[in-house]
């Protein structure tokens, strides 16, 4: 079974239901405090969504400078899988693992609610098997979730295959309707909606465990 | 504000009668210091002194309550091994004068009560009351209480499931932020706020202490409001670090997981005094306060004011000698301060033998006294007061004034104007944290998944509610009391849950006036009467007097939070939505009787206060409640789907009931209602609204518990008609957001 770590800051939140959203697509899942150094013996890591070291600064500016973030950078230069969820895209971002920046909703207004995702390429690690084009229920929970980036950086992005999910309809003024984008060779992602949330039809979704159990299959081939 | 050529004791809020008390007591003057001290604890906000001797009127016990009234939070056990803890508190004084920070602090002191419990806070509700928000002041308190909400609860990790929004003028000068917390816990963690063993420590977790807050809960919350009192009383107003919240949580239950705690007790208002006297008074201990040991966030701060600061994000947990190192050493990992700021000393002993634990405030633990008084006189000897009581002398002749009189010119303009989507609001806060919400903001019930991180497996269900009525309440706060606890069975039943527990946050006037006290009165006796007859415990509540600006007092507005249980949760209940072709059923209790006294037609649309509310069945309501939550309750085990749609009919009546459906449905109806305000508008207790594929097997369950069933209609179509009244789905969509939108984008 593969095996994921969840990468704890002080702030973050979402870390337990991120445990569960692994678990439920067949990972097991364990928690790893940002003053760690060793991801040795771990197949995936998750940086989870909250508010990492109290948002202070910018979302992710300080999370950036944890310990364990050397390690993570070493982790996705080997080839590892890694994904940072809403906070963790933030950090992904801040910590230069991925191009671009998350900026205040359009509206200046937090928002928490539903929202169409489009699977924008198959390439990358969360969207592997999953066909362009497939619409996926997921729900969203962010301040700072507008994606930003320069004009050379967008077209690299498109040209590339870069884009992995796009908004259906774009509730945060995001540049291209970008929810999620990978790096290069695809094994690093950051996504504002949060899949671990859209893993039970309880809950209303299950679409989230299409992305999840994609990220750990990925753990397999990687 | 106090006069400053006024004696000492009267500019901190104290009567002469309670300073002869206070030297009776200590037999002596009291110094400086020690008069600071029970100017806070023996403020309303902390001693209770006029509500008192009401609350003792209310039902507390039921065979799940482990934990009743008094403590920091009451808690049921739920089963499965799993206790809930749960406690409501106002923020409206803190509000009114800095919305943003009053709200947002207001959400991190109901979770410290609720985490001192050992409980991880898992659900939020806001019920908020504003003036109408067509001035750029009340948008102004609209959108800085909604941000400071959200920007403080979705921080430190704890969803906001629902709430209330209200409009109503008596709001604009004085309005109400209650906020509602439950939390979670192995019943086997359950912790009190008691200090015991002599030589056990004192540690002060978490921030430091500032000069903010200092008399909040006496200058501040047990006083009104005049016309120049904003810039005077901001520095009285408390500002809130999540961050610090959210490593505090984490540390407390850390300690708590490794049972290294004797005791802990939050500081919220009062500060350091308030949490040193309760857990020595609690533990019958006395207690030695070092308040040069206290951090201080700057330096030349008096023991005065450290003794109260009121800043936030504060813990004091009473240790042991040997467990301090490890508790240093948790706290240390999430970055949290941890001081040794007092230490658990012998009780004197009495004339008749009896331990009274003394708090002595030193500089130094060996080090001069600066003050020293008896814990239990500031924690429990406050003087009650049994203010005087009168009836309003206008009430009569308001009752006889029945809106009915005043008509409708166009029954569909009365109807866009009463629809209020409060989408705006709840979307500005993360509902979904910890995979819990299965029902959320803009149901009837929130229904959530009773599990959370470290509680042991369930399939059980939990839900809340909170309800009020002011208008009702104004007219008649008994029965105005008891028709909001009856509101809220019937929204519990809406999703199958079984109510175990009440809470309350009585939000009222001007304790002073004799009016304000007699509607106090009523109030109490109608909620004790309602949660007798429904078999719900009062479990804890709140009482914030002194709502009031330049002499007005607020409408009484008794909050009534409900906290019911469902045994089963497997599947999802059913919503406002109907589907196109589902017969649509009027279910009811036999004795309802419908009035617009206090609708909120006659206020919202003509201003009209008169009238007298509809009268509540408390056997007939409790039936139909239970035979509408048998069936949901089997749905959501899983059982067939028999109701597809589901509401209880409550403020706006039937018509906005249906409109609100057809909203969610995107699918009309056509009602053969006869068009008066009455029959479109009229509120009273005990009937639902109920959609279902097979009413013929739906109406012979309602019957069968005695319910009278109308068939209403089928849904389809893009309108809903009501008599000859058409309005498309869309235009009440677009009526039903208006208002909100308009606040900003």
């Amino acid at each position: 079974m593969s095996r994921a770590a969840v990468i704890v800051f002080p702030g973050s939140n979402c870390e337990h239901d991120a445990v569960s959203g692994l678990e439920l697509a067949g990972a097991s899942a364990e928690l790893v405090w940002h003053t760690e150094t060793d991801l040795s013996g771990y197949d995936l890591v998750v940086l989870p969504g909250g508010f990492a070291h109290g948002d202070y600064l910018r979302a992710g500016a300080l999370a950036r400078l944890s310990p364990i973030m050397d390690t993570v950078a070493a982790f996705a230069a080997s080839g590892g899988p890694v994904v940072g969820i809403c906070n963790g895209f933030q950090v992904l971002t801040e910590a230069g693992m991925l191009p671009g920046a998350l900026q205040k909703n359009a509206h200046l207004k937090f928002h928490c609610k539903d929202s169409t995702l489009i699977v924008a390429s198959s390439r990358s690690v969360l969207t592997r098997g999953v066909a362009v084009g497939t619409e996926l229920s997921i729900p969203i929970n962010h301040f700072s979730g507008s994606y930003v980036c320069d004009e050379a950086t967008l077209q690299r992005l498109q040209d590339n295959d870069q884009v992995v999910l796009r908004y259906a309809e774009n509730p945060n003024g995001s540049l291209d309707d970008i929810a999620g984008i990978s790096n290069d060779a695809g094994n690093v992602v950051g996504l504002m909606p949060h899949p671990e949330r859209a893993c039970s039809a309880l809950l209303g979704s299950t679409d989230g465990l299409v992305l999840l159990q994609a990220f750990v299959g990925a753990a397999v081939s990687a | 504000m106090a006069d400053a050529a006024a004696p000492i004791h009267r500019q901190l809020g104290l009567t002469d009668s309670e300073l002869d008390l206070i030297i009776e007591v200590l037999g002596r003057e009291p110094n400086h210091l020690e008069l600071a001290l029970y100017s806070v604890m023996w403020s309303e906000h902390c001693s209770y002194k006029s509500s008192r001797v009401h609350l003792k009127r209310l039902p507390t016990t039921g065979d799940r309550v482990l934990v009743g009234p008094g403590e920091n939070a009451g808690v049921i056990d739920a089963g499965d091994g799993i206790a809930l803890a749960i406690r409501i508190e106002s923020h409206n004084h803190p509000s009114a004068i800095e919305p943003y920070q009053g709200a947002a602090t207001g959400v991190g002191g109901i979770l410290r009560d609720i985490f001192t419990m050992g409980a991880r806070p898992i659900a939020v509700m806001d019920p908020l009351f504003f003036g109408p928000p067509t001035t750029a002041r009340q948008r102004w308190l609209l959108e800085g209480v909604v941000s400071g909400i959200s920007g403080y609860g979705n921080s430190v990790g704890v969803p906001t499931i629902g709430g209330e929004l209200t409009f109503d003028p008596c709001y604009a000068g004085n309005p109400l932020v209650n906020v509602l917390c439950l939390g979670a816990l192995p019943t086997e963690r359950l912790v009190l706020g008691i200090a015991s063993g002599t030589g056990n420590l004192a540690v002060l977790l978490g921030s430091t202490t500032g000069r903010d807050g200092i008399g909040g809960v006496s200058v501040l919350a047990s006083a009104g409001f005049s016309d120049d009192d904003d810039q005077s009383k901001r520095p009285s107003v408390q500002v809130g670090d999540p961050y610090e919240e959210k490593r505090l949580i984490e540390a407390c239950l850390a300690l708590l997981d490794e049972r290294l705690v004797v005791g802990i007790q939050d500081l919220g208002g009062a500060g350091l005094v308030c949490a040193t006297s309760e857990t020595a008074a609690r533990g019958r201990v006395g207690m030695d306060v070092d308040v040069t040991a206290v951090p201080t966030r700057e330096a030349g701060m008096e023991p005065w004011e450290i003794m109260t600061s009121e800043s936030q994000e504060r813990m004091l947990a009473i240790v042991t000698p040997e467990g301090l190192a490890r508790v240093q050493e948790l706290c240390a990992r999430w970055e949290v301060r941890a001081t040794v700021v007092g230490r658990v000393t012998e009780p004197a002993i009495g004339p008749d033998g009896e331990p009274i634990g003394v708090l002595r405030i030193r500089k130094g633990f060996d080090g001069e006294i600066v003050a020293e008084v008896p814990a239990a006189s500031l924690a429990d000897d406050a003087p009650l007061y049994n203010r005087p009581l009168e009836r309003p002398s206008d009430l009569d002749a308001r009752r006889a004034d029945d809106p009915a009189r005043l008509g409708s010119a166009d029954l569909g303009a009365d109807l866009r104007a009463l629809l209020r989507d409060p989408a705006w609001v709840w979307r500005q806060y993360d509902h979904q944290l910890f995979l819990n919400t299965v029902t959320g903001p803009g149901a009837n019930a929130a229904l959530l998944r009773l599990a959370g991180p470290g509680l042991p497996e369930s399939n059980r269900g939990f839900a809340l509610t909170t309800d009020s009525n002011p208008r009702l309440c104004s007219l008649d706060p008994r029965l105005g009391t008891a028709l909001t606890v009856a509101e809220g069975i019937a929204n519990l039943a809406c999703v199958g849950a079984t109510p175990v527990a009440v809470v309350n946050c009585l939000n009222f006037g001007n304790p002073e006036h004799p009016t304000v006290m007699w509607q106090l009165s009523e109030s109490v006796d109608g909620m004790a009467e309602a949660c007798t007859a429904f078999g719900t415990p009062v479990v804890g509540g709140n009482v914030s007097l002194y709502n009031e600006s330049a002499g007005t007092d607020i409408d009484p507005t008794p909050v009534i939070g409900l906290l019911g249980l469902v045994d089963t949760l497997a599947a999802r209940p059913p919503v406002l939505s109907w589907n196109d072709g589902d017969t649509v059923l009027l279910v009811a209790a036999p004795t309802v009787a419908l009035s617009l006294g206090g609708s909120r037609w006659a206020r919202e649309i003509h201003g009209a206060t008169g009238g007298v509310p509809a009268g509540l069945d408390a056997d007939a309501h409790a039936a139909l409640c239970r035979a509408v939550a048998s069936v949901i309750a089997g749905q959501v085990a899983g059982d067939h789907a028999l109701v597809t749609a589901v509401t209880d009919v409550s403020g706006g009546g039937v018509a906005v009931a249906l409109a609100e459906m057809a909203i969610a449905s995107g699918s009309g109806l056509s009602v053969a209602l006869e068009e008066s305000p009455t029959a479109f508008f009229g509120e009273g207790p005990s009937r639902f609204i109920l959609a279902t594929a097979d009413p013929d097997a739906l109406a012979a369950r309602m019957r069968a518990a005695g319910a009278e069933v109308t068939m209403l209609g089928v849904a389809g179509g893009d309108d809903l008609v009501l008599g000859q009244v058409a309005t498309s789905i869309a235009d009440l969509r677009a009526a039903s957001t208006a208002l909100l939108e308009g606040v900003s984008a």
